[in-house]
């Protein structure tokens, strides 16, 4: 066990260095200067601006004095508001964090009662409906998903509620109250619900085939105490597994539903600082998610041996 | 009972020589496939809509009255069936069957030619993965041992790498273009298709045919070439298929965050982008390219699944 958590912490440190190389030597290669702005600036000031960023020396030494400020959490200051990158990281990875959890945890609930409730009514029209709403969750990208729940869910459903004189029950934008919460997580949930549900649905029906359930159902128990005790168990393991990519695919479908619905996140910072060319920023976002979907992975696969005793994680 | 006379039966006779005869024909292992990709009713549909799809992305733009960037500025936003009423252009009198956007471009025009673009960038990414993941997947597998170890360190690793952070970057960093996107989506893409065909090869290199190919002093290209890969084509089939959905969503994806194609040029994913700008007013603009995305993405998705039934049987649902 230690030996294996010991190897997988091998390779995500290395997989880490790899995104930090890469990182700081791409954003070399980016066309235009930070510092070219409306105004000219004096040759003097630019020299001085590059020294205080540490920006005048060679690249060799640039990227050591960043990565040994990256290991004691120093991702430098951002270029564009001066602010230190890791406390703006910090201070909106929290919003990111609480609507991506959210996302998640709607996603894995929903998807696995929609899973197993198709899987027991395999065939009938409930499997039908499940599925159905499984595949457009496949097929529709979280963005315009975002694009349609705040239109209709959110603008026209207020408007027929205000004229009805109720509060609108979905705000379309900001983050805060509850009903600000609702539609990001829908659209941001909806994708991995869908993956979540066929998953367990294709397991479930797997369980319900072995002998041990049969074995169940001839003892007598109730169908739900076969489904929750026996089969729920063991049909969820391999869902525990995709966890690791849906954290990820939440992550990076937070970039734009935090644009659309104009929350504070660390998506929102990260496509406004693409498009601002800072450099800083960019970087350590782009270092901080890594980090955190490395992690991810590895506390989703220690988890999985914890759920299924028979996963021998020395081995893996 | 009715008694039956003994006099009707009789001696056929057999003859010795076709008693060992197979009487049906033997099928292949892709006649087979085929046939019950066949008999599901849902691929053989989402077969037919993608080629229909592709058809009609390719000959659409060809026919249509309209270019793709000519401005009809009488006519911003126009609802679906607008006639064209400006005489400056060559459509005059004919149909905007999907209406304009907001600079008095035919959306139809637009819808298929984006749709050209969102596909080529989808199959020449997923091609270039194929093609990598391949070589990579069969040498690693077929090697094995050592060089099967380092070559499979290198894949967790890039692996590891949140694949769309490195799309964000590369785009970034390379010129706009559908040869950029191709590139992005590749760099990062090679890695599930590698561990495929490894995990094929490995179980497969140990089978009869390799070692007689092997005792006959194949050469491992050779061997990886005729007999390694030609068997993993069923998973190689089926990856494809699934594979094609998230390119043209990462397509989408980039586009809608600012990192698509450079204009004028549609794709699907400018077009969602640029028709969530007006959705509020003209919500059939962001309708369009959504459905033709969906629709695409949904018909590959199945199609992959249905795939996946006819190849492997027992992984029947």
């Amino acid at each position: 066990m230690v030996k294996y958590v010991l190897k997988r912490l091998g390779y995500s440190i290395v997989t880490l260095f790899v995104l930090v190389a890469l990182t700081f030597f791409l954003q070399q290669c980016l066309p235009g200067d930070p510092f070219i702005g409306d105004k000219a600036l004096p040759e003097a000031t630019m020299a001085a601006l590059r020294a205080k960023y540490g920006l005048d020396k060679s690249l060799p030494e640039q990227f050591l004095i960043y990565i040994g400020n990256c290991l004691h959490g120093d991702l430098g200051l951002s270029l564009q508001t001066n602010r230190s990158v890791t406390d703006t990281i910090l201070d909106s990875f929290k919003v990111s964090f609480d609507l991506g959890i959210r996302a998640i945890i709607f996603a894995f609930i929903l998807g696995v009662v929609l899973g197993t409730v198709a899987a027991i009514k395999r065939g009938k029209a409930a499997d039908t409906i499940c599925m159905f709403i499984a595949l457009i969750g496949v097929s529709v990208p979280s963005f315009i998903m975002a694009s349609l729940l705040q239109y209709y869910l959110g603008l026209q459903l207020g408007n027929v509620m205000r004229d009805a004189g109720m509060p609108a029950l979905f705000a379309t934008s900001n983050w805060g109250e509850w009903n600000t919460k609702v539609l990001p997580v829908l659209a941001l949930g909806f994708g991995s619900l869908a993956q979540i549900s066929r998953l367990t649905r294709t397991s479930m029906l797997d369980v319900l085939g072995q002998d041990y359930i049969k074995t169940a159902r001839a003892k007598g128990l109730s169908q739900p105490a076969i489904i929750w005790r026996h089969a729920l168990r063991n049909a969820i393991t391999p869902v525990v597994t995709v966890l690791g990519p849906i954290t990820a695919g939440v992550l990076t479908g937070a970039f734009v539903v935090e644009n659309i619905f104009a929350i504070p996140g660390l998506g929102k910072y990260f496509v406004t600082s693409i498009q601002v060319l800072d450099y800083t920023m960019i970087s350590g976002t782009t270092i901080f998610y890594g980090a955190f979907l490395i992690l991810a992975n590895l506390v989703v696969d220690l988890v999985y041996g914890v759920i299924d005793p028979r996963v021998k994680l020395e081995e893996g | 009972m009715e008694k039956i006379d003994k006099s009707r039966f009789g001696w056929v006779g057999a003859d010795p020589e076709r008693r060992e005869e197979i009487a049906r024909p033997s099928i292949t292992f892709w006649r087979d496939a085929m046939s019950r990709l066949v008999k599901n009713k849902v691929a053989l549909v989402c077969l037919i809509v993608i080629v229909l799809i592709i058809l009609s992305c390719i000959v659409v733009p060809f026919f249509s009255p309209f270019t793709m960037r000519e401005q009809h500025l009488q006519e911003l936003n126009q609802g679906f069936f607008t006639p064209c009423t400006d005489p400056d252009f060559e459509g005059t009198g004919a149909m905007h069957v999907f209406g304009t956007d907001k600079l008095g471009r035919d959306l139809l025009t637009r819808t298929f030619e984006g749709g050209r673009v969102s596909l080529l960038i989808a199959f020449a990414a997923v091609g270039v993965n194929l093609i990598i993941g391949m070589i990579y997947g069969g040498v690693s597998g077929y090697f094995g041992g050592m060089v099967d170890n380092i070559m499979m360190r290198i894949v967790e690793v890039v692996n590891g790498i949140p694949y769309m952070i490195v799309v964000v970057l590369l785009m970034m960093v390379l010129p706009r273009g559908i040869f950029t996107m191709v590139v992005a989506y590749a760099t990062v893409g090679w890695t599930g298709m590698a561990r495929l065909v490894r995990g094929q090869c490995l179980s497969l290199k140990n089978q009869e045919f390799v070692v007689a190919a092997e005792a006959m002093g194949a050469k491992p290209a050779r061997i990886i070439r005729k007999h390694l890969l030609p068997n993993t084509l069923s998973v190689i089939i089926i990856n494809v298929t699934l594979q094609v959905p998230s390119a043209i969503f990462t397509e989408a994806f980039l586009s809608y965050i600012g990192l698509g194609v450079p204009v004028p040029q549609p794709s699907w994913g400018m077009l969602a982008q640029e028709g969530a700008t007006m959705f509020t007013q003209h919500p059939s603009q962001l309708w369009i390219p959504a459905i033709a995305i969906s629709l695409t993405m949904l018909a590959f998705n199945l199609l992959g699944d249905g795939l996946r039934d006819a190849f492997d049987p027992r992984l029947r649902r």
